[in-house]
């Protein structure tokens, strides 16, 4: 292994009853980057993030964090990472600062540096203005940004993130990100799970794929989605007689092969990453007088990811026919 | 984010070595600044007792009989202390599993504290409660004129009984609430809070009822507490004929001392084997 490997997992194995959970679960994350950690529920990535950061046994493998290994010298690790769950671990009753304070003496900084550190936390974390109000009382947004100051309370060198954005809004959403994006300019490794492929791309440097318990597909999301032939254009037209012209037009504005759905008069064409890719296609439909009832561009999904990787469907709905 | 965070000196992160005492003192810590934020359990927790009290002793208290004649309320209050100790103990278990079930448990695993420092505060916690509540019950019990007939002596042994039978219990709350996890569980143990205080002799004499039952009633850990401490506090009580009936001052030492080696180590384990 190289020195710079932040997080380092071989072969790792954890069986529930007659189940794995984790069934050959390999990872490397170089340090001072951040890993995607991308799959359905069920699929193992809570698992692993558990075992990284010592709170289940692993039955069999080897796992290193912060260089130190996570069964023989779990201590070691601890004082090392950073952990936040799916849903914000705080103690509700008390107020934003003193849940700071209480983790930074449980951290052993003593109870003077605790306390400035959950002062700088908390200016940091835009979470000044409510430092003396009970947690109880936080938006969800707010009590993400806390969790994740609770996780940063000794700067960790490792920084889990399970489902860091689970059950919050847009703008939830996006204050949690762009806190992650600060810590990581620091130089924190970050291990992000998610289900969600904008998340992933907002903000994993590299993205690995797990489905039944092990890493099925490893890349930047540029290439993940490369690999899926990048995003469709659909055009609904509005008469059935237009349907041919509008494949002619389509087939060269996009230059690559539709495919005809004549049911619902709709044409799709793969169009990659082409900037303006759309707008050339609606000025050639224009051009010969081709009315669209309804025009989409469709990014890939988790499911196209799933679909593309493993030839079936990720999430358990039934895809609309 | 902020400018102000870059203009201070940066906090030296060298972190000190777990430690089971300062670990247990910061979560003890915890708990008490909780309770200051949030009185309202406790608060609701000791309205409920005194509530009691009140409802025996002039609710109920005019219908029983007192074995040979003595005060009734007298004869209530040993009952009654020993009563308050059973109800005190979902509060524990809700804790327990409130911290489990938001993650709290696991944010202290993934941390460098001592293991055992979550149950140990946790205990230490409830038990402080714990004299705060028997605390406001002997003064209830003073104001409905139960008096100790004694002396300091025996009176501070009674006390001493009574807390020892809730450390005890309290070790049974946080199994409890380690075991089963969420609402079932805190609903269960207080369903079962009344029962095992009927079926004891804290209200009525195990010789009254059946065969069985009164022999059940009579071992129940709560009758060795109840009959030892009407014993130290000069209160009337009933005595019988049952071995365990002769010998509550021992059993009221013995029970609770089984009952922490039994679901302390239970505890304890339980504890560990959240790693799987």
């Amino acid at each position: 292994m190289t020195r710079t490997d932040a997080i380092v997992a071989q072969g790792l194995r954890k069986r529930y009853r007659d189940r794995y959970a984790l069934d050959g679960f390999d990872l490397r994350v170089p340090q001072g980057t951040v890993c995607g950690l991308l799959g359905p529920n069920g699929a193992g990535k809570t698992t692993s993030v558990r075992i990284l950061s010592t709170l289940l046994r692993l039955d069999e493998g080897r796992a290193e964090v912060a260089g130190f290994d996570v069964t023989r010298q779990p201590d070691q690790v601890r004082y090392r990472i950073g952990l936040v769950g799916q849903h914000p671990a705080l103690d509700e009753a008390l107020s934003g600062r003193q849940n700071l304070v209480l983790f930074g003496r449980l951290f052993h900084l003593g109870r003077r540096r605790a306390r400035q550190r959950a002062v700088e936390l908390l200016e940091r974390f835009g979470l000044a203005d409510a430092a003396e109000q009970p947690v109880s009382t936080y938006s969800g947004g707010m009590r993400r940004r806390l969790d994740l100051a609770a996780g940063m309370i000794l700067a960790p060198a490792v920084l889990f993130l399970d489902e860091p954005t689970t059950g919050l809004d847009p703008r939830g959403r996006n204050e949690v990100w762009e806190s992650v994006r600060e810590l990581v300019r620091t130089g924190t490794t970050v291990l992000l799970t998610t289900q969600q492929l904008d998340e992933a791309d907002q903000l994993a440097d590299r993205i690995s794929v797990v489905e039944a318990g092990r890493v099925i597909a490893e890349g930047t999301p540029d290439d993940l989605k490369t690999r899926l032939g990048g995003d469709r254009i659909e055009v609904v037209v509005a008469a059935p007689t237009d349907l041919a012209a509008a494949v002619a037009q389509i087939r060269r504005a996009a230059d690559d092969e539709p495919t005809v759905d004549v049911d619902r008069r709709m044409v799709s064409v793969r169009v990659g990453h082409q900037a303006g890719a759309l707008v050339d296609v609606l000025r050639a439909l224009d051009a010969v007088n081709v009315p669209v009832a309804d025009v989409a561009l469709r990014r890939p999904t988790l499911d196209d990811v799933f679909l593309h990787l493993t030839g079936h469907r990720a999430a358990t709905a039934e895809v609309a026919a | 984010m902020s400018a102000a965070s870059m203009s201070a000196p940066p906090v030296d992160l060298t972190p000190g070595r777990p430690a089971l005492l300062a670990d247990s003192g910061t979560l003890i810590w915890r708990g008490l600044a909780r309770w200051r934020r949030d009185p309202g359990p406790l608060i609701a927790s000791l309205g409920f007792n005194i509530l009691i009290v009140l409802m025996f002793a002039y609710l109920f208290g005019g219908a029983l009989q007192v074995p040979g004649g003595g005060s009734y309320r007298e004869f209530l209050m040993p009952g009654m202390f020993v009563m308050t100790m059973v109800f005190g103990i979902s509060l524990t278990t809700i804790a327990v599993a409130e911290d489990l079930e938001r993650g709290v448990t696991d944010r202290l695993r993934s941390m460098p504290v001592s293991p055992l420092a979550p149950l140990a505060a946790r205990a230490v916690a409830d038990m402080l409660f714990a004299v705060v509540t028997l605390g406001v019950l002997l003064l209830t019990g003073l104001a409905i004129g139960w008096r100790a007939h004694g002396g300091v002596g025996a009176t501070l042994a009674a006390l001493g009984l009574i807390l020892l039978l809730r450390f005890a219990l309290i070790w049974v709350g946080i199994f409890l609430g380690l075991v089963a996890r969420g609402q079932t569980a805190v609903v269960a143990v207080q369903t079962l809070e009344f029962p095992l205080g009927f079926l004891s002799n804290a209200f009525v004499a195990p010789s009254t009822m059946p065969a069985w039952l009164g022999a059940v009633a009579a071992w129940n850990p709560l009758s060795a507490t109840v009959g030892a401490t009407r014993e130290l506090f000069g209160n009337p009580g009933w005595g019988g004929d049952s071995w365990a009936a002769q010998h509550y001052p021992l059993l009221a030492v013995l029970w609770p001392l089984v009952l922490v080696a039994v679901f302390l180590p239970l505890s304890v384990a339980r504890y560990r084997r959240l790693a799987g």
